[in-house]
């Protein structure tokens, strides 16, 4: 097992180096640089901001100067936000975030279970059909739609609560946007965690369990309940990334202080720095977040235990 | 006679599908007493499987059953689930065909195991599992203390097979049912799960049906044997009896249609030629009809019931006696 643990780990390093030499090309393949502005600055300040930032070196110079930052854990300084490094940036803006999204996830994860183990013992009941309906719709409407649609009912016309804004993290300015975030990962676990029940509950072992005298409860908890898990499990790395990717809009809709707000702005004022930064971290947390969920199915399913 | 350890009667299951309502299983009647072994015997699809899942409460969501089966002199159709749970597992034991399924792959052994004990027996954690352990050893299982922590991948078929029948047998019970347990296993475990099972049922005294479609396993192993053909029992009666003297067509065409070893005459196998008939479109007379030598006139009015033919055999055909 540690063993297993410590080959993925290795294995993450090449993924996160392509991965920041995407970033560093992509966001240079972007038209336009950082200090384009309306009026045109005069040559001689152009070139000292240039060579301030490096930005008067070949490329490959600027890559080696990236990766080196990169390998003692520093990203250089913001283009934008004079007098602040990415780092400062990511450590004011991703603790906003994380909360933002590890509670959409927690949402995502509790009520995705529930509603869907729910709709497969009550298969082809009033309540399943609502569940999954639901499901259906959640899925359907991407968060950019959902956001202003809670916005418009729940602060505009109901005014229960704020349009936007973060205080700190007040609940009355958590909810509306968890809602917007976790509600396409509610809806995705939980059709996905009752496709698998209803299969599990179809199989010969889950016969055994119930021939054997145990109460249906425990048929669930203790032999379906994990198996059922594990597609949902598997869905862990990729929703993670959907939530990343999802906050970097919801943020944006709600006026939240965090990294994706950084991240957007670094990507429209070309803060190379900055956007290679957030790319790198969402990046190596993702990769994290995927060794983790690796770690968790080995754990489940005794059959992939090295 | 003392009353039977299990008294089915009349006994119907019925699914509800798309195409409406399927009879699998259409009023079959048996009797089963201690320490008895009754074969059932029949094609694929025949019923026998869905016969024995019904008398557990087994039977897939839209299966329903009707009919009685008294066992100990409570109807196991009609019982409550809390009621059926205790008899499940403890008094009437279940194992099944395919060993590789059939066991939680993601549950260890003794969890498995023990469970069953700390259901029906309220035993301690480590009583079950030394409980557990003693029964490994006695399917004959090597080195139990080591098997037992382990996942049912990491044992072959018919170890799994044996892990089933021990875990089965834990509580004793009175009735063990076996839906075809040698099926899926090759010819030399076959053999191996047959004599073990026929050693265990020589030590407790317990009762069991047999369903198999392999007629040596029933020869190996039965008293009694039920031949099953689209739902309906054709032919019960003694085992040594029905294999010498087969009186309905059927048991003769099966009993015909196995290879011999010990009489090779150079001759191609006798087959019963045609197919069983699907169970959408089962005939309104006797369902053998269209396969039958002997049919006439009287094989498409009506089924023939099941009667009595000599004392402890019964047929249901309308032929008097099988030319």
């Amino acid at each position: 097992m540690l063993a297993f643990a410590f080959k993925r780990f290795l294995g993450a390093w090449p993924t996160l180096l392509i991965l920041a030499t995407l970033a560093f090309v992509l966001v240079r393949a972007a038209p336009g640089g950082p200090f384009d502005v309306e009026k045109s600055l005069p040559p001689e300040i152009q070139a000292n901001l240039d060579r301030q930032y490096h930005l008067d070196e070949p490329l490959a110079k600027q890559y080696g100067r990236f990766l080196a930052g990169l390998a003692q854990g520093d990203l250089g300084p913001s283009f934008q936000y004079k007098d602040y490094t990415v780092n400062e940036l990511i450590a004011t803006g991703f603790p906003v975030s994380l909360r933002l999204g590890a509670l959409a996830m927690g949402v995502a994860l509790l009520l995705g279970l529930s509603l869907g183990v729910i709709a497969a013992l009550r298969q082809n009941t009033f309540t399943d059909y609502a569940v999954m309906a639901t499901a259906m719709t959640g899925i359907s409407i991407p968060n950019f739609v959902m956001a202003p649609l809670l916005i418009l009912l729940f602060a505009v016309a109901l005014n229960w609560l704020p349009a936007g804004g973060w205080e700190g993290g007040h609940w009355k300015h958590t909810l509306l946007p968890v809602i917007a975030l976790s509600l396409p990962q509610v809806a995705y676990i939980a059709r996905l965690t009752r496709g698998s029940m209803l299969e599990v509950l179809r199989s010969n072992f889950i016969r055994t369990a119930r021939a054997k005298g145990v109460p249906e409860r425990w048929v669930i908890l203790r032999h379906a309940l994990r198996p059922a898990l594990l597609p949902v499990v598997s869905y862990l790395g990729p929703a993670t990334a959907a939530i990343v990717t999802g906050s970097v809009v919801v943020e944006q809709i709600f006026g939240i202080p965090g990294l994706g707000r950084y991240f957007v702005q670094g990507a429209l004022n070309r803060d190379y720095t900055l956007v290679m930064g957030v790319v790198v971290f969402y990046g190596a947390l993702i990769v994290a977040f995927n060794l983790l969920v690796d770690l968790i199915y080995a754990w489940l399913d005794p059959r992939i235990r090295y | 006679m003392t009353a039977p350890l299990l008294n089915v009667d009349a006994l119907s299951v019925h699914f509800a599908t798309a195409d409406g309502e399927l009879c699998a299983v259409d009023g079959v009647s048996f009797a089963i007493s201690k320490g008895e072994t009754l074969g059932i015997v029949g094609e694929s699809g025949s019923g026998k499987s869905q016969t024995v899942l019904a008398l557990l409460g087994l039977l897939s969501a839209n299966g329903r059953a009707s009919g009685r089966a008294v066992f100990n002199g409570r109807d196991l159709l009609d019982l409550p689930i809390r009621d059926l749970n205790q008899v499940r597992g403890k008094e009437v034991s279940m194992i099944f065909q395919d060993p590789m399924t059939s066991l939680n792959p993601y549950l260890s052994i003794a969890t498995q195991m023990t469970e069953v004990l700390a259901l029906h027996q309220r035993l301690g954690r480590s009583a079950a599992r030394a409980q557990a352990l003693q029964m490994l050893a006695a399917v004959g299982i090597a080195a139990p203390e080591r098997r037992i922590d382990q996942y049912p991948h990491e044992f072959s078929g018919g170890m799994r097979q044996r892990v089933m029948i021990a875990m089965a047998l834990l509580c004793d019970p009175h009735l063990l049912i076996a839906d075809e347990p040698t099926t899926a296993l090759d010819v030399t475990v076959q053999a191996q799960t047959v004599g073990l099972m026929r050693e265990l049922q020589t030590q407790r005294d317990t009762a069991i049906i047999l369903i198999t479609h392999d007629l040596g396993v029933v020869a190996g192993l039965c008293d009694r044997i039920a031949v099953m053909y689209a739902g309906r029992i054709v032919e019960t009666g003694p085992v040594d009896a029905m294999f010498s003297d087969p009186q309905h067509p059927y048991t003769r065409g099966l009993l015909t249609s196995v290879p011999r070893l010990d009489e090779i005459t150079g001759e191609r196998l006798a087959t019963i030629p045609g197919n069983p008939p699907a169970i959408t479109q089962r005939p309104r007379g006797c369902a053998y009809r269209d396969r039958c030598a002997y049919a006439f006139a009287a094989c498409a009015e009506h089924p023939p019931p099941l009667q009595t033919v000599i004392n402890g055999r019964a047929k249901a055909c309308h032929l008097e006696v099988l030319p």
